[in-house]
């Protein structure tokens, strides 16, 4: 009889303990962010779309070699001598035209390894993270421009030398 | 209803006048029936979002008002699928007896003093009868389903109600025993007078013991989390309703949230006062007009918020445990305290009740209120610290 009691007891206590809980959380503020009219302010250095800056690339390949699942593609030509001597931002100079540069995103695996070897930082990883489409085919990012503004006179070179 | 019977000028004939009396409260209240559990659903989907941190429904409407009326339109068009091997009169048939048993009980709950679409002499027994009608159906739904889950769900949900009508009866024996009438017009007017009248605090404790026995009971006849076996959607798919689509479907829903309000507004009938108000007689002697469909709704409404409280709180028992709970736990309680109350209406000097009563009553009220607005500051609080440690 006591232990029937003391269960009794208990199950009704423990039912108001519940409720209490319930009727706590009925009055703080829901943690929904309402997506495509609310968005998270992500921080800057959010690893979401790569993107690469094709004027700095000296083609070098390393991200190529890196990267685990393959997603970067990339295809270069030796500079012929005739050529007008370019740089990187860095100071680099640009000896191999690089002729395709493509990132496929659907393959991607967001690592981040790629941007460790590359010598003049061109490629990176953004904040950008909407680029849904309705067609895979748009997630291959072609990075190759044919109208590239190279820079023509080394930055880091001494003014006088 | 003679209210609505002299609303109709005098000169109209009086076969009309018969008429129209009777159809327009009838429609009225197959209307907020019909549509209350649009209502509830909003109301259900909201309080759950709520204590769980969300926000539900957002994107239909303003604040989602109009997402279960999209739904509801939604099941309306869905085609009715009638899966092979069904039995097809049982199976349109089921549906519309459980919402017919929902329905039936609205006759004789009184909204006003004279307003009560028929003042049954055994308005409790009917109750009691025509809401186990609700059962036929869906162990009817059950068994036309040719689905071995619909069957389980309808055979737990006739061993629920067959046990957990006995305690529910009994409760209500207590509330009889003491007005000494079936009527619940009656039921109600024993009860004038305020908060302190209120049977809930008659022989303080003991009816409101009587209360949580008859309340638990009726939340399980409702088939409601936490005695939701019958449509354990983690165990039986959806129960008895696992065959059914589109309206029909539709109609299981509604005679769900039908049911919900309905009991709770039998349980402020017979323990909650009615239609009187809560306030003293002298307070509201000065208001013209009458308040009672209103006081009514808003004490079924705190119900069916409680109903939905619970459903977010607690989860679901095992059949054992329901077993357990309804005749291990219940049913002695309800049989103690129907021969406690019996003896003590018998008694000239307690017939009126304990002279702690009136006291009790404020003392019990304030405390709730206190617990209630407590919680309210401590959730406050709560999110203060939280918002504060997420900045940090």
């Amino acid at each position: 009889m006591g232990r029937w009691l003391r269960d009794v007891w208990s199950g009704i206590a423990t039912a108001f303990a519940g409720m209490r809980v319930t009727w706590k959380h009925l009055f703080t503020r829901a943690v929904t962010l309402q997506y495509p009219d609310e968005r998270w302010t992500l921080p800057k250095r959010t690893r979401m779309r790569l993107f690469m800056k094709y004027e700095d690339c000296i083609g070098c390949g390393q991200c190529v070699r890196v990267c685990p699942v393959a997603c970067i593609y990339m295809n270069t030509e030796k500079r012929p001598a005739t050529a007008p001597p370019i740089w990187a931002a860095n100071g680099m100079p640009i000896k191999l035209d690089v002729k395709l540069f493509d990132i496929d995103m659907s393959l991607c695996c967001y690592c981040n390894l790629c941007t460790y070897p590359c010598p003049t930082d061109c490629i990176y990883m953004t904040p950008e993270y909407e680029f849904a489409t309705g067609d895979l085919t748009q997630h291959l990012y072609h990075f190759a421009k044919e109208d590239a503004q190279f820079l023509t006179v080394n930055p880091k070179a001494k003014p006088n030398a | 209803m003679d209210v609505f019977y002299a609303l109709f000028p005098a000169a109209w004939p009086h076969w009309l006048r018969v008429v129209l009396g009777a159809a327009v409260p009838a429609i009225i209240l197959v209307t907020f029936m019909a549509l209350g559990p649009i209502l509830y659903v909003y109301a259900e989907r909201k309080i759950s979002g709520f204590m769980q941190d969300r926000l539900g429904p957002m994107r239909v409407g303003p604040y989602g008002l109009l997402q279960t009326i999209a739904d509801a339109i939604k099941l309306l068009f869905k085609e009715a699928i009638y899966p092979a091997g069904v039995d097809r009169a049982l199976f349109l048939l089921a549906p519309c007896l459980v919402v017919i048993g929902a329905f039936l009980s609205f006759v004789v709950v009184p909204w006003g003093p004279n307003l009560i679409p028929a003042d049954l002499d055994v308005g409790l027994f009917y109750v009691i009868a025509v809401s186990s009608l609700a059962t036929v159906g869906l162990i009817m739904a059950g068994w036309a389903s040719n689905n071995k889950y619909a069957l389980f769900g309808a055979m737990r949900s006739a061993a629920q109600i067959v046990s957990y009508e006995i305690p529910a009866v009994l409760s209500l024996l207590a509330v009889v025993m003491i007005v000494g009438s079936l009527s619940l017009q009656q039921v109600v007017e024993a009860q004038r007078g305020g908060l302190p009248h209120w049977f809930l605090f008659r022989y303080f404790p003991i009816m409101l013991v009587v209360f949580l026995v008859f309340f638990i009971a009726t939340l399980a006849e409702c088939n409601r989390t936490p005695f939701d076996i019958p449509e354990a959607e983690s165990e039986l798919v959806a129960g008895y309703h696992t065959e059914y689509s589109g309206f029909f479907f539709a109609m299981f829903f509604m005679a769900e949230y039908t049911e919900m309000f309905i009991v709770s507004a039998v349980a402020s009938v017979l323990f909650l006062g009615g239609w009187h108000s809560p306030l003293p007689p002298s307070w509201t002697a000065a208001i013209p007009w009458d308040l009672g469909p209103l006081w009514l709704l808003a004490k079924a409404w705190g119900l069916v918020f409680v109903h939905m409280w619970l459903r977010w709180t607690l989860p679901r028992l095992r059949v054992d445990q329901l077993m357990h709970v309804a005749w291990k736990v219940l049913l002695p309680i309800a049989l103690g305290s129907t021969i406690v109350v019996g003896g003590l209406v018998l008694w000239p000097a307690t017939s009126n009740g304990f002279p702690w009563d009136p006291f009790a009553a404020v003392a019990v009220s304030v405390a709730v209120a206190a617990g209630l607005v407590q919680g309210f500051i401590a959730a406050r609080r709560y999110e203060a610290r939280r918002l504060k440690e997420g900045a940090a």
